[in-house]
């Protein structure tokens, strides 16, 4: 019996490996599930870029969905997304607000007037501290907001047209359908 | 027409291998001498297309031939020559026809250097050697053909990662797969015994330099590896546990165990069942690493394209060899525990323990390495193990290998004086406990340098008390045998290491920085002067290259250019510039420039002073060297015809 335990072991670890195949198979592997779809969104009270004595906070935006794009001026793949937020941002049918992380709000400034503005309203978040609480670890995200301030969808890495029309769009709509 | 060339050497290999892999296993079950001596004329055929195939690869790299997809995908026009010969295994197709060469180039040195075997047992070797290139000849063929054509051909190709392109990634690969791959030659031996039943010991001394080769250029590559990614990477550090690593070094730690497992059988005759075992294990997890990188299953920064195809393949491949090896040894493993009886105190014991921390190690590895698989399979959810984990429990399982190394030599086989013994303890004891006093004053208390600098010193002068005692003790000429030369070098090699990871770890100090021209950094007492940054550029890039002079206390000590390249398809890449010395590296990063559209302003920049870190690759170079030595006795060599001899006989009898 001592012999079989190494070829019991092979056919455990085998096991593993083949439902790693089968796995990797179905799911995205890069897909993480934030542990924050379905919860509230954290509170945040960040300036505006191009306002900083005004402020936007989570309580002022309740009421409609809206949606959170994190971006910031030193991210290659935000320059990726960056030509499709522009060309689709205005037929989401929710505001889009831009969430400029880890940034100097100069080289934010200066990147929006080169590249175009997509956003509605844009707010600063130059320390990161308050996307810690969003779980933010790159950029680009996106966040889909409720009327009710919980966060229902939620993108890591760039928008693309398929991942808008296939994700987004309907998660859009299906929100649009709860609400009266 | 040559890439067609090319796949039909491909398809005569495989022929030849299946040939190989079927004739004379079957000639050796039915004791038919001719189908026996099927084995290596077909070795050497499969060899010889698989080098035409390989070369008919290089040579569509070199002449730029892009209605090669693989070629188009993996070169352009500017790419250097050199780089054109190392983007053959650059990407996953060529990677894997290198691997069955290699497995080739072993295959034929066996068959070459074994006339002295008995012809059954090289036949059975041969024999399963060939059912490994089999698989991978026909996993090349059905699943990564490098050959396919791309129509209409491109104008230019796309470009090898610039990441790969760097001298330590041109030689990384090849000298990683001689390690890989040579493990199979120990692992074709073990079977071999396996399926012919006679336990003899013999053949663990045939088995023996072939495992120390294999063993060295796994070592090699490994250090190679771990260079490129501290020089080019542009992190600062060596090792970083990544799935990919990782799969190097499970074959290693067990191949450690094997080494002594080995020594341990052949001249003692116990631990039999244990050495076939372990040699099972070092070849199957150099192919569970392959079926790691290639699969894709786990993410990794050497993220290789995945195919779920491939992975199917290779996983069906690993079923039928390591299964197949596994079952076979759960029916014909030796059942009576034979050789010399040996006591607590002896060689044999401290080796057994030795061996099971490098397994435990090795089976550590492992687990954090599946860790995230696991979470998916019990549905915990995106789990996955860092540093953290490895860098707890790896020092921890090494320890009592490190007490327990000065004593090796020392200790007899069977039962030894312990008299003998404490005087070494005392001696390394108390020049380990001296260093360490004196360290102390150096490192302002930092707790892991003083341990590395003792534990370095007790494996240390513990080797070196046992080359002044064989000094003494030996007459000329016979005081160092290769086998203990490359013992005392490897273990050498140990200290050495110590030194580099335990120092460097703890001393090291880095900083980010943002730094306007003419500003000065102070970082361990360097003064990090930058000079701003110019343009330049090379054969496929151009770069933008910041000028760091460094001084000490006023004395110039180098001047330093890290670069920050863009290669001609727009990839950007850091060149970190490197200062190495003995006692410390400097290193610098170029990050960003504070405004992009003012390079001459402020950069961020990435400094670092890295104490000692050369020792780390110089430990590992050092065990290579062991292994290359310990593989060169003599021994090995003289007594195969006597042993032979007695093999045949015995051999004979048994049928």
């Amino acid at each position: 019996m001592g012999r079989l335990l190494p070829f019991i072991g092979f056919v455990l670890l085998a096991g593993l490996l083949g439902f790693g195949i089968w796995w990797n198979s179905s799911h995205d592997p890069t897909a993480v599930p934030s542990p924050l779809i379905n919860k509230p969104a954290p509170a945040f009270v960040l300036p505006r870029l191009d306002n900083p004595a005004q402020t936007v906070s989570k309580d002022a935006m309740l009421g409609k969905p809206y949606l959170i794009n994190v971006f910031a001026s030193w991210c290659f793949a935000c320059g990726e997304e960056h030509p499709v937020l522009m060309a689709e941002s205005k037929t989401f049918g929710v505001p889009v607000i831009g969430y400029d992380y880890k940034d100097d709000p100069a080289d934010a400034k200066a990147w929006l007037a080169q590249h175009g503005n997509p956003y509605d309203l844009v707010i600063a978040d130059p320390s990161g501290h308050t996307a810690i609480d969003f779980g933010v670890y790159g950029a680009p995200e996106t966040f889909l907001i409720d009327s009710k301030g919980v966060i229902r969808y939620k993108r890591i890495g760039p928008l693309t047209p398929d991942v808008i029309a296939q994700q987004l769009k309907p998660a859009i709509d299906a929100l649009q359908k709860e609400a009266p | 027409m040559t890439p067609e060339l090319g796949q039909l050497a491909l398809i005569l290999a495989l022929l030849l291998a299946i040939a190989q892999s079927t004739l004379p296993l079957l000639g050796a079950w039915r004791g038919n001498r001719a189908l026996m001596a099927v084995a290596r004329p077909a070795a050497s055929g499969q060899a010889v297309f698989v080098a035409l195939a390989f070369a008919i690869l290089v040579w569509a790299f070199l002449h730029f031939d892009f209605s090669v997809q693989y070629v188009a995908d993996n070169s352009n026009l500017q790419l250097p020559w050199y780089y054109r010969i190392a983007a053959v295994w650059g990407a996953h197709e060529g990677s894997m026809l290198l691997w069955v060469l290699i497995l080739n180039v072993w295959t034929v040195a066996l068959a070459l250097f074994s006339r002295q075997l008995p012809e059954v047992f090289l036949a059975r070797v041969l024999g399963v050697l060939g059912i490994i290139s089999t698989g991978f000849l026909a996993f090349i063929l059905f699943t990564s053909n490098p050959f396919g054509r791309l129509l209409p051909m491109p104008p230019d190709g796309a470009d090898l990662n610039p990441v790969l392109q760097d001298p330590g990634m041109t030689f990384h690969p090849p000298v990683l797969y001689m390690g890989y791959v040579g493990f199979s030659v120990a692992f074709a031996f073990s079977i071999a015994a396996l399926l012919g039943g006679s336990m003899e010991q013999a053949w663990v001394r045939w088995a023996r330099p072939w495992t120390n080769a294999a063993w060295a250029f796994l070592s090699c590559g490994i250090v190679a590896g771990s260079w490129w990614s501290y020089a080019e990477l542009g992190w600062g550090g060596w090792w970083f546990w990544d799935p990919v690593e990782n799969a190097s070094f499970m074959p290693w730690l067990v191949g450690v165990a094997l080494i002594h497992a080995q020594a341990v059988t052949e001249k003692r005759g116990s631990l039999r069942a244990w050495t076939i075992l372990l040699s099972l294990f070092a070849f199957s997890l150099s192919l569970l690493g392959t079926f790691l990188v290639r699969s894709g299953i786990l993410t990794s920064v050497h993220a290789f394209a995945s195919d779920p195809r491939r992975g199917t393949f290779i996983l069906g491949f690993l079923a039928v060899v390591v299964g197949g090896s596994l079952l076979l040894y759960a029916l014909r493993a030796p059942k009576v525990a034979g050789g010399k009886a040996f006591a607590l105190v002896s060689r044999e014991s401290a080796i057994l323990i030795g061996n099971l921390m490098f397994t435990v190690a090795a089976a550590m590895v492992m687990l954090g390495t599946l860790f995230p698989l696991l979470g998916d399979a019990l549905n915990l959810g995106k789990i996955s193990v860092g540093p953290p984990y490895f860098g707890l429990l790896f020092p921890l399982l090494m320890l009592p290998v490190i007490l327990l190394l000065p004593f090796g030599p020392y200790l007899r086989w069977g039962k030894s004086d312990t008299p003998v013994l404490k005087q070494v303890l005392v001696r390394a004891g108390i020049a380990a406990l001296a260093c360490a006093l004196l360290a102390a004053f150096f490192v302002q208390g930092q707790l892991k340098a003083i341990a590395g600098v003792a534990s370095a010193v007790w494996v240390g002068v513990g080797v070196a008390l046992y080359i002044v005692k064989r000094w003494r003790e030996m007459p000329r000429g016979r005081r160092y045998p290769a086998e203990m030369a490359g013992m005392l070098l490897a273990h050498a090699g140990v200290a050495v290491f110590l030194i580099g990871v335990m120092l460097s770890e703890s001393l090291s100090v880095t900083r980010d920085v943002r730094m306007t021209p003419g500003q000065v950094a102070t970082v361990g007492g360097y003064q990090f002067h930058f000079d701003g940054v110019t343009q330049t550029t090379g054969p496929n890039w151009q770069a933008v290259q910041g000028v760091v002079t460094v001084t000490r206390n006023g004395a110039p000590v180098a001047v330093m250019h890290p670069q920050k390249r863009t290669y001609v398809h727009e990839q950007v890449q850091t060149e970190s510039a490197v200062d190495p010395g003995i006692t410390r590296d400097l290193y610098v990063a170029l990050g960003e420039p504070m405004d992009p559209n003012h390079v001459e302003r402020a950069w961020a920049l990435r400094l670092y002073t890295k104490p000692f870190i050369r020792w780390i690759w110089a430990g590992g170079l050092f065990m290579m060297l062991g292994g290359f030595v310990s593989a060169a006795d003599r021994r090995f060599r003289v007594k195969r015809e006597a042993e032979a001899a007695q093999t045949i006989t015995a051999t004979v009898q048994e049928a």
